[in-house]
């Protein structure tokens, strides 16, 4: 049994021809909150989905809390995808329903609750919702489950700053304390201050993993500030277009 | 009080500065139980590992002890407030003086110019 609660060794994904995660090791303990750092298209989103076993690795291995991807890991992951999944005819309630059966560790009281503080009417449809406002149900769902790791998506990227602040907290008041929290996103100064570390990803690989306060010591300057200075060193090639994930 | 956070700086020192600061104004008075890691760490929008260190500076420079009924108090220490009013002065005299050199001000000068202001 590993203290690790994410293990992966040499994790290598292509799609085609195209490598998208070229052998990544990583080691992730519990009860961290985790930022994976990335431009576009540098395999943020394929990690989370291995991580939750929507995608099966080319080659290399993984594991959560000591088990290979399966149905086990799968009742301890509670995941926030970066798009909805949904039916728009469905309410709020009615997702809550449907996490109930499926998860054993969701909590119905809980999801209202934070329904409440986020001021979302949990018996509107999904369809009646603005954008930013589906993006706080789906997280009601993902947060509501006592697991031991969620994975998120960009969760904060489509909803105004201070709806983001308000979501950070509810992120750092509701997560089960045991449990880590690993979430990508490129909006790096607005979730810096929540991060116990931090990890870049570039071109499918990991080019640094440490903690936000050890960067900070050792580079004099915030891991925004690194990340700009690192991800500008080398322009995009010709057309400037990103790689779609 | 607003937390103030300074990018190029580890975050945990700034909090248990600040937390010091808090101490020394009474915002937390002395014997006073302080807030639990979390509700500070939501209050600073800041993960709770990190407040968590805060605090542990905070026991270390012996302005707050836990408490056996879980929770942190205020030390009622005369001489640990004091000491720590003191070093937070200090440090407000030496940003004085950086930010004096930084327009050309030699110490002296700037002890000058401190003193015209008292009538």
């Amino acid at each position: 049994m590993s203290d690790f609660l994410i293990e992966c060794r040499g994790l290598y994904k292509s799609y085609g021809l195209r490598p998208a995660l070229s052998g990544v090791d990583l080691e992730v303990g519990p009860g961290r909150i985790v930022g994976l750092l990335g431009p576009n298209g540098s395999g943020k989103t394929t990690l989370i989905k291995l991580l939750c076993g929507l995608l099966q690795p080319t080659t290399g291995w993984l594991a959560i809390d000591g088990e290979a991807v399966g149905p086990y890991t799968k009742s301890v992951v509670s995941y926030l995808p970066d798009r909805m999944y949904f039916a728009d005819w469905m309410k709020a309630l009615d997702l809550f329903d449907l996490f109930r059966d499926f998860y054993a560790d969701f909590d119905y009281q809980k999801a209202l609750a934070m329904c409440r503080s986020l001021g979302v009417e949990p018996k509107d449809r999904l369809k009646s919702m603005s954008k930013g406002t589906k993006e706080k149900v789906q997280l009601v769902l993902v947060m509501a489950r006592a697991a031991k790791l969620y994975l998120l998506d960009e969760p904060i990227a489509g909803v105004d700053p201070a709806a983001r602040d308000f979501i950070l907290r509810t992120i750092l008041t509701n997560y089960n304390p045991e449990g880590t929290v690993l979430l990508s996103t490129h909006l790096i100064s607005d979730i810096e201050k929540v991060l116990d570390e931090a990890i870049f990803l570039k071109e499918g690989k990991i080019m640094l993993h440490a903690t936000v306060d050890d960067i900070r010591e050792k580079e004099g300057k915030s891991v925004d500030a690194l990340f700009r200075e690192i991800f500008k060193a080398e322009p995009m090639w010709e057309g400037g277009e990103d790689r779609a994930v | 009080m607003d937390w103030k956070l300074d990018d190029g700086r580890p975050i945990w020192p700034q909090l248990s500065q600040q937390l010091a600061r808090r101490i020394i104004a009474g915002v937390y008075p002395p014997g006073s139980r302080l807030p639990s890691v979390r509700e500070l760490a939501a209050e600073a929008g800041v993960n709770p590992n990190t407040m968590q260190r805060a605090l542990a500076q905070l026991e270390q420079e012996g302005l707050a002890r836990a408490d056996r009924t879980a929770g942190r108090l205020v030390t009622q220490d005369a001489a640990i407030l004091e000491g720590a009013r003191l070093r937070e002065a200090r440090a407000v005299v030496q940003d004085y003086f950086e930010a004096m050199s930084a327009l050309g001000y030699s110490r002296e000068r700037a002890v000058e110019l401190l003193k015209e202001e008292i009538p």
